[in-house]
């Protein structure tokens, strides 16, 4: 684990580096193993492409063609935009996306406050109590999700939250990894430029604010990405804390889709091409900051 | 009373000590604030459940709100006993291993070609991470589409090179292998960006040297990478098998368990007893045993871990 959690900013910078071509003498001969290698990665690569095409291609379809045997590439009757039109018009897609949305920002700007808050104290902060709350937090790394169900089920029963938007957030916004990685980040930060903010009497919320925040914006992003990418993708809790089909996340509610549309082929492959439309934007937009997160931030995964 | 608070607040004069004093108050007072609602959400969210589950699974709570009355193990003793239990556990394991073995072999193949220098590698990242971002009903609904037996994908390019079709996802012996086929897909590409910044991190002069002592490209993976990347390997295979475990959506909505429950988890296990069978107890029982495993393979890795690295 120590090996991505450390040194944050200089390792991702490196390997960052190395796509555009400073680094290796290697790569500039044109050898027969590289040509190898390139036509072994590229078929890989497009066996990788395979299921995105294979359902565009059949959510163009009409849902007779789509369903015929046997398959064809291209339909005798053409393409047509059918099926995302049913999809938008009769399916709830559109109020799905919106509570997916709607969660996941909220899940993700309180994950961000109270975790970067915890952070900064667990890093910089000398206070009565610290080393054992930043055990207790490592050691909740180890919880997996699931054990929790049963309880929070519960819980969320008593507190009259299910099919609420509360009851959907609230037990996503904590994530120990988070604060541990931030902890690394500000660990980092040379503590000269808060002490002298110190002697000027500025207090600790200011320096937080107006020192340490900024000096943070690329791992904040890259936490702040990473949580709404789990909490946009997350299917365990949702589905079990929303029985309304109006409250239901877009991941929980394409599951009701399947049984519900039964075989229509086309329908199902349009909504899951919906439904993968917009991380798949966030995802050509903030690239880079994706994939340095992952090296710095390798945890997010679990 | 005043005149303590006097001195204390009043800086510049006051003997060394005495600031000393206040300012420990005041890194206590702000270290708890700061840590506050972090703490109110961690305690309501995740402490108070985990206890209150262990609490649960001792008593026969169900979701029709009869019978709480506290059972001791009993919960423990039927889950021991209970055949199904087993069997879901069975197949949690057995995915594990034949999920980790190729998520961790394909993602170091796929990094150490891309890594020779391969032109274009933002386009191979965009293509083998892709689906990592998607969410599991998305992945789940374009594998039965492709693993459909009439009309899917695969069976159809099979019978092009004189395959006969396969009952991918309704034949008790195929049906694991088609989850781990679509999990292969859907998030190989975060464990072989690991390994790709990993390698990229290895200093060139190794290699250089290398080069000076005639090593060819094979000897160099298997002297220089490979060895270079221990520290990742142990790291992905920890958070892999960790994953693993807790294996539920793709199989959920894509088997929903079948056929005949080989492919049942011991999340969906718990998720079954509770939610379908309304025995909360019993089903917190489970929950705790299967936090158990977890926790016990965690100690293994980490000890494992100890030992290489000492």
């Amino acid at each position: 684990m120590a090996t991505t959690l450390t040194a944050p900013g200089r390792q991702s910078r490196r390997s960052d580096v190395a796509p555009e071509g400073k680094r290796s003498k290697r790569r500039k001969r044109l050898s027969p193993a590289l040509i190898i290698a390139t036509v072994i990665v590229a078929v890989l690569a497009l066996t990788w492409l395979v299921p995105f095409a294979w359902a565009t291609i059949t959510a163009l379809k009409s849902e007779t063609e789509a369903a015929a045997a046997p398959i064809s590439l291209v339909p005798k009757s053409g393409f047509t935009l059918d099926a995302f039109v049913k999809v938008l018009q009769q399916g709830n897609i559109p109020a799905w996306t919106w509570n997916s949305l709607f969660t996941s920002a909220v899940v993700t700007a309180v994950t961000l406050v109270i975790s970067a808050l915890a952070a900064y104290a667990l890093s910089r902060i000398d206070f009565k109590g610290r080393k054992v709350l930043m055990t207790v937090i490592v050691a909740s790394l180890i919880v997996p999700p699931p054990v929790l169900i049963i309880p929070l089920f519960y819980q969320m029963v008593s507190f009259h939250m299910i099919d609420t938007y509360w009851g959907i957030i609230l037990p996503q916004v904590i994530a120990p990894a988070m604060v541990f990685v931030l902890k690394k980040f500000f660990d980092q930060i040379p503590r000269e430029l808060e002490d002298a903010a110190l002697v000027d009497g500025a207090g600790r919320i200011r320096i937080f604010v107006q020192v340490v925040l900024p000096l943070s914006r690329p791992i904040l992003a890259a936490v702040a990405i990473f949580v709404f990418i789990g909490a946009w993708n997350n299917f365990l809790w949702p589905f079990i804390v929303t029985n309304d089909s109006a409250m239901l996340t877009l991941p929980v509610g394409l599951q009701t889709i399947k049984s519900a549309y039964g075989i229509q082929y086309a329908q199902n492959m349009a909504s899951a091409l919906l439904a993968a439309l917009p991380l798949i934007l966030v995802f050509l937009f903030f690239q880079r900051q994706i994939i340095k997160g992952i090296s710095t931030t390798g945890l997010a995964g679990t | 009373m005043s005149t303590t608070i006097e001195t204390r607040h009043g800086s510049a004069p006051a003997p060394p000590e005495n600031r000393h004093e206040s300012r420990k108050r005041r890194d206590r007072i702000h270290g708890w604030s700061f840590m506050a609602p972090f703490l109110v959400f961690f305690g309501l969210f995740l402490i108070w459940p985990l206890i209150y589950g262990m609490v649960m699974s001792f008593t026969g709570k169900s979701l029709t709100g009869a019978n709480s009355s506290f059972l001791g193990l009993a919960n423990y003793a039927e889950a021991l006993g209970d055949t199904d239990m087993w069997h879901s556990l069975g197949n949690t394991l057995y995915f594990t291993v034949i999920s980790t073995i190729p998520l961790v072999l394909v993602a170091l193949a796929m990094a150490a070609l891309v890594n020779m220098g391969l032109p274009a590698q933002w386009l191979w990242r965009l293509s083998f991470f892709a689906p990592f971002l998607l969410a599991s009903t998305v992945v789940s609904l374009f594998f039965v589409w492709m693993f459909n037996p009439q009309l899917g994908l695969i069976n159809f390019v099979l019978g092009k090179v004189g395959i006969a079709p396969v009952d991918w996802l309704n034949n008790p012996d195929v049906a694991m292998w088609s989850i781990v086929i679509a999990t292969l897909w859907w998030t190989v590409g975060f464990n072989f960006l690991l390994y790709l910044a990993a390698m990229q991190n290895i200093p060139e002069a190794h290699y250089e040297a290398a080069q000076l002592d005639g090593a060819g490209g094979w000897r160099q993976f298997f002297s220089i990478t490979l060895p270079q990347l221990n520290q990742t390997t142990i790291m992905i295979v920890i958070l892999q098998v960790l994953a693993s475990l807790k294996i539920f959506d793709q199989v959920y909505q894509m088997t929903g368990g079948g056929p005949g429950g080989s492919t049942r988890t011991i999340v969906q296990y718990i998720f079954e007893s509770g939610f379908t069978g309304y025995r909360l107890g019993y089903s917190a029982a489970i929950s705790y045993i299967f936090f158990g495993l977890i926790v016990f393979v965690s100690i293994a890795q980490f000890a494992v871990t100890r030992k290489r690295s000492a």
